[in-house]
């Protein structure tokens, strides 16, 4: 065996899709928990099909330790399919808010200025403060929150990260073949062995 | 897995109204259970009032510990191939139940544990005896729920069992609030599950990874097999043994997949692992082609990864495909129940004999019969050995018995030695290594294979940490054979204590009551011997006795358990002494 150089961890974006049911998130949790590895980022929601809920997860490790990790929560009983993917294949967001007090930004011209080129919005304006919401990587919400805080920046929040992925075609109309009764064999299929063609050296 | 139906009794056809209680062991009868091992307590106490009237249908072990509770249930399921059933209340009741719960999620065991649980408007008050059972129990159980409302009783068993006993089997807890036991409601009768739409317990097989396998395994000049308990869990022994046979490879075992082949099967090369045979451990380093199948690659077995059969190609047959690849990187893929891959394998591959290669494995053993087992099972010493105490054992048993073992030097030797001649013969903690494992174990495989010797192999520290089921044993009137090996010393411990630290034999001189006085105080018959003249008499004696028997003997204090694998050593650095 040649001497492999050491393998360097990156961001991986974990997609889960699950059945709606109490104690799952719990159950998937803990397959990191026990690993001592750290959840970056977790956001859950329903999906686009009734009763089936997405997580997204974000973690910071090395591709050999996400297959496996992803393996192990597909394992569960209520968890539909998952998939993990780098940076490079998903494109993604995360929300954020900012509260400010309405007298700095209607007195400073420049906030306004500044907001535009943050892509920031207006959610709301009170008399004594104002809401802004802007979406973007973590280093564009990151940067508005440094051009905020000479401003009197009063609450700041930022959602958790959403991800879609750039080569889910079909991924709908294989998330409603679950809902059928029997699966048919493509969506049964485990996507680990359909990889595995590559490496075969026979 | 072998569950039988049996008509439901008493509960008629149509619409009934009955309690959360009553719908629970009517399920439970539906799924075949014949035996349930457990205890009550306050929060259960609906459910153990409606078994009062369940009697006929539903045998009750009253156990003397939860844990005695859960790991009877799963000597029960791994003698009778059925799902254990155990039953606990609230609170302390269900949190004795986790080493167990763990030690059936790690070794594989189909159990359905019924746990009670305070009335639903006190979760979360702290209320007396409760415990976040739920979340307690999620890491080590492979599906857990908790029912609040009687109305959901009849399908969450369902789909309990089902969850239980399929794919890869494993333990599944259900909390069920005292109310909804309580709570009547209109039955509309019990179902089985047999489909859960994120539930695939197995895949339909792939054609083209046997097609691989097989012309791997054709070209192969020294293939080798290892198996494991996953044979057994999918009751695939004839089509292991059929594609042996026509293969012609030789296979060893890991401790938990003991039996599935019989001992005296002429490829049977031995058991694999830390404490395995000479030739299985050198051999995984000398084949081209490594066929695993139903086992996990445990580090237990593997030893140090990085130089584990690095110049094999490696096919793993397995049901879990969280397995292929965790551990050991594979070159095929089989996955899928063993029980349809084998006879798909076993059509494609070449009939051979590999007779020269299997010759080497035995050249090897004749290495470890001279330089270990020999003086094990027919010592020259003057104080007896584990090893000739499981050699007389299978003499006076011929392979026949159920052999349950508990955890340490006595487990090793007796996996070692033990002649099986059937499956669902070895029954140890394997995964979790839980001491205490083989009193309660053996009390559960004989209800689940009473027509079967079960004899209970133990040491003296392990003995002592479940003793209390002697109680057990007392009331039910079963029938265990206990033989207590006793080495004066908490053995396996002592052992690395010896060989990597320095003879600082920190805490494992353990002292030991009087058995046979402890066994007579649970009216069990019992003896102890210290001499060897005494021992094949004694074992006998133990055999014979219709009922229980307990029998002690005092082996050689300081034997350490060889061939070894240090921890952090490879398989091919194998120690004979």
């Amino acid at each position: 065996m040649p001497e492999q150089a050491p393998i360097e961890k990156e961001e991986y974006n974990i997609t889960v899709y699950t059945e709606n049911h109490v104690g799952l998130l719990n159950r998937i949790a803990m397959i990191f928990t026990r690993r001592k590895i750290n959840i970056d980022s977790l956001n859950t929601s329903p999906s686009e099909i009734e009763g089936i809920h997405r997580f997204n997860i974000v973690i910071n490790e090395t591709e050999e330790v996400v297959s496996k990790i992803a393996r192990q929560i597909e394992k569960q009983v209520e968890v539909l399919k998952v998939y993990y993917n780098t940076n490079e294949d998903v494109i993604w967001q995360e929300m954020a808010l900012y509260k400010v007090p309405t007298d700095v930004i209607a007195e400073k011209a420049k906030v306004e200025r500044l907001l535009r080129e943050n892509g920031a919005r207006v959610v709301v304006i009170r008399k004594d403060y104002t809401v802004f919401e802007t979406t973007g990587h973590r280093e564009e919400t990151d940067n508005l929150i440094k051009v905020l805080q000479p401003f009197g920046l009063i609450e700041f929040v930022r959602s958790a990260r959403i991800a879609i992925i750039k080569s889910s075609d079909g991924f709908n109309r294989k998330l409603r073949e679950f809902e059928r009764t029997e699966p048919g064999q493509e969506v049964v299929e485990n996507e680990f062995l359909n990889s595995r063609e590559k490496v075969f050296s026979m | 897995m072998l569950t039988q139906e049996k008509p439901a009794p008493a509960l008629p056809e149509t619409a009934t109204v009955i309690s959360g209680g009553q719908a629970l062991l009517h399920a439970l009868t539906v799924e075949g259970v014949d035996t349930i091992f457990g205890y009550p307590g306050g929060a259960i106490m609906p459910i153990y009032d409606a078994l009062y009237d369940f009697e006929g249908d539903l045998k009750h072990v009253l156990v003397r510990h939860e844990q005695g509770g859960i790991h009877a249930g799963q000597g029960y399921a791994r003698s009778s191939g059925k799902v254990g059933v155990v039953f606990a209340t609230s609170g302390p009741g269900a949190t004795n139940l986790v080493t167990g719960l763990a030690d059936a999620q790690i070794d594989s065991t189909p159990l359905v544990c019924i746990t009670g649980q305070v009335f639903a408007h006190l979760l979360g008050t702290d209320a007396f005896q409760e415990a976040d059972v739920i979340g307690i129990t999620t890491p080590v159980t492979k599906w857990n729920y908790q029912i609040t409302d009687a109305t959901e009783i009849p399908e969450v068993i369902a789909k309990a069992f089902h969850i239980a006993r399929t794919g890869r089997p494993g333990p599944v807890l259900i909390d069920i609030t005292k109310n909804a036991q309580l709570q009547k409601f209109s039955f509309q009768g019990y179902k089985r599950c047999d489909h859960i739409r994120s539930y695939r317990p197995k895949p339909i097989v792939r054609r083209e990874y046997i097609e691989q396998a097989a012309a791997l395994i054709n070209s192969a000049k020294k293939p080798f097999v290892l198996w494991g308990q996953g044979v057994m869990l999918g009751s695939a022994e004839q089509e292991f043994k059929a594609f042996l046979e026509k293969t012609g490879i030789p296979a060893a075992w890991t401790i938990m997949g003991a039996g599935a082949l019989p001992s005296d099967h002429p490829q049977n090369v031995g058991m694999l692992g830390m404490h395995g045979n000479y030739g299985p451990n050198v051999m995984t380093n000398e084949c081209d082609v490594l066929i695993a199948i139903g086992m996990r690659f445990d580090d237990r077995v593997t030893g140090r990864l990085d130089k584990y059969a690095k110049q094999a190609q490696i096919i793993h047959l397995d049901i879990d495909p969280a397995e292929i690849d965790k551990n050991v990187k594979t070159t095929v893929p089989v996955w899928g129940d063993c029980k349809e891959t084998l006879p798909l394998l076993t059509q494609l591959v070449e009939a051979k004999q590999h007779s020269e290669w299997l010759a080497k494995f035995r050249e090897f053993e004749q290495k470890e019969i001279d330089a270990v087992i020999r003086e094990e099972l027919f010592p020259t010493s003057e104080e007896m050995t584990m090893g000739e105490v499981i050699q007389q054992l299978n003499e006076l048993t011929k392979g026949e018995a159920i052999i349950v073992t508990d955890v340490g030097q006595h487990q090793m030797v007796a996996c070692r030695y033990a002649k099986l001649n059937h499956t669902r013969s070895n029954i140890t903690s394997g995964g979790l290594g839980t001491m205490g494992f083989a009193l309660p174990a053996a009390i559960g495989a004989k209800f689940g294979a009473p027509n079967r010797t079960v004899v209970a192999v133990i040491g003296d520290g392990g003995v002592q940490m479940t003793i209390q089921e002697l109680g057990t044993i007392m009331q039910s009137g079963v029938d265990v054979k206990i033989l207590i090996l006793n080495n004066q010393f908490l053995g396996m411990v002592r052992q690395w204590q010896e060989l990597f630290h320095e003879r600082r034999y920190s805490f494992v001189d353990i002292t030991s009551p009087d058995y046979v006085q402890v066994a007579k105080g649970y009216g069990i018959p019992g003896k102890s011997i210290n001499q060897r003249e005494d021992l094949t008499g004694a074992l006998q004696e133990m055999l014979a006795h219709p009922g229980s028997f307990l029998l002690e003997v005092m082996v050689t204090k300081e034997n350490n358990v060889f061939p070894m694998v240090p921890q952090g050593c490879s398989v091919s650095e194998i120690r004979l002494k």
